[in-house]
């Protein structure tokens, strides 16, 4: 496609924009990531690591690094002051339990009614959920965060997935390159469209109906 | 007297049998008991069941019971991470079963176990292939799938300190399924960096105690 949307920066900055002060937020690996960086400086959001770590910070300097500290991607990472560490069985009942305001997820397909695939291409055996479906299935909102079409140009926002669900019915808001769409009862809403882009031009790339949420920020 | 503390990672392992099936704690590489696993390797018992998040990565760790032909079955929420190629070629030859169980899931499991309970109900996996051919049941107006506790025979763990007692404290994000692991199995196995004199750890501050871990042996510091 000639046209580009929204940066990667771009939609971490939309995501980051909807997370309230206070709130406690998991991050999914890829995308997602790039959320922690563009937290307005005037909120405090902890972030939680499905590996046991509440507050977690920025990724260390050179020479900073901890061995024993490290995010869902064993990437390290650092904590910030008042952090606290759990163990895994306790880090899951955080999700599950309702304590876990928004996890922001990367996505292979979201449908029409927020189901969520994002852990198994086709039948892959060898495919892994790792703490998708915990986050899915506990966290109080659900947001994907992916590019609007696959690599191949095919829309990711479907009728129906194709792939394994990770969870049914759990995506709250979707944000694209293209978009932001709200999946509500009465379909898919797009809240914001990517500059340069129509809702003809969304749609186009989208298999379920779209329509427009008023009132619709044009940027 | 109470005395938990073995002399070597080796003699610790020594009588695991065949066919046990073994929690093995970590997340990645960060709190796997590294050198329990090693003995465990020169040790040599075969058609292990293992336990743990991971499948080990490059050739170290989980890894090299895989590399070894060890395993017979495991039960992971990630094992074909990227550098998992002794897993992937183990499974690829159909040397190992594989049980796929959600993270959190796995970590109830074990929790349920440690707790003498038989099993629990979850949200998690609910809608998905996961809740295939497993009781789903309605409580209070959503839906839950049961899941089954999981009892290892032996778990190996990586804690930072530990007494003689057994008493045991992690550091930082290196606890991860350690304790609920510790709690879980029949006969607990912790390595730690040092051995500590008793009363040396606040008792508020011990994140295990001693009552479930079996074993205690000193492996010095480096991962």
């Amino acid at each position: 496609m000639a046209r580009a949307g929204w940066t990667p920066e771009d939609m971490a900055a939309r995501v980051a924009a909807d997370i309230p002060d206070g709130a406690c937020v998991n991050l999914g690996i890829g995308l997602p990531t790039l959320v922690a960086s563009f937290i307005p400086t005037d909120r405090e959001v902890l972030f939680h690591s499905e590996n046991g770590i509440i507050g977690m910070g920025r990724r260390p300097r050179p020479g900073e690094e901890d061995a024993d500290l490290v995010d869902a991607g064993k990437a390290p990472v650092t904590l910030i002051t008042g952090a606290a560490i759990v163990h895994h069985a306790d880090s899951f009942a955080l999700i599950r339990g309702g304590r876990l305001d928004v996890t922001v997820l990367g996505a292979m397909q979201v449908s029409a009614r927020g189901d969520l695939a994002n852990w198994r291409i086709g039948d892959n055996p060898l495919a892994s959920m790792g703490g998708a479906m915990d986050l899915c299935a506990g966290a109080r909102q659900v947001f994907a965060m992916m590019y609007h079409v696959d690599k191949d140009g095919r829309p990711k926002i479907l009728r129906r997935c194709t792939y394994a669900l990770t969870a049914p019915a759990c995506v709250r808001r979707i944000y694209t390159d293209l978009a932001i769409i709200d999946v509500t009862p009465a379909g898919l809403e797009v809240r914001e469209l990517a500059p340069g882009f129509t809702l003809a031009d969304v749609q186009a790339l989208t298999e379920p109906p779209l329509h427009l949420a008023a009132p619709l920020q044009i940027v | 007297m109470n005395n938990k503390i073995v002399a070597t990672a080796d003699e610790a392992v020594a009588d695991i049998p065949d066919g046990a099936a073994i929690a093995v704690g970590g997340f990645g590489d960060i709190g796997v008991p590294m050198p329990l696993i090693d003995a465990l390797v020169r040790h040599g018992a075969k058609n292990l069941t293992i336990i743990a998040n991971n499948a080990g990565t490059g050739d170290r760790g989980l890894a090299l019971l895989f590399k070894h032909g060890l395993i017979r079955r495991l039960y992971a929420s990630f094992p074909a991470q990227r550098g998992a190629d002794h897993f992937r070629r183990a499974f690829e030859a159909g040397e190992v079963e594989l049980e796929l169980v959600p993270q959190g899931t796995l970590a109830e499991r074990l929790r349920a176990a440690s707790a003498g309970l038989g099993g629990f109900y979850t949200p998690t996996g609910v809608g998905t292939v996961m809740a295939e051919g497993k009781e789903v049941r309605e409580i209070d107006g959503r839906t839950y799938v049961f899941e089954r506790a999981l009892r290892p025979d032996v778990a190996l763990v990586k804690a930072h300190i530990g007494d003689r007692f057994g008493n045991v404290r992690y550091r930082l994000a290196s606890r991860n399924f350690n304790p609920v692991m510790a709690m879980a199995a029949r006969l607990s196995i912790a390595q730690v960096e040092r051995v500590v004199p008793l009363g040396s750890m606040d008792p508020d501050d011990v994140h295990t105690a001693g009552v479930w871990v079996d074993r205690v042996v000193a492996v010095g510091g480096g991962r």
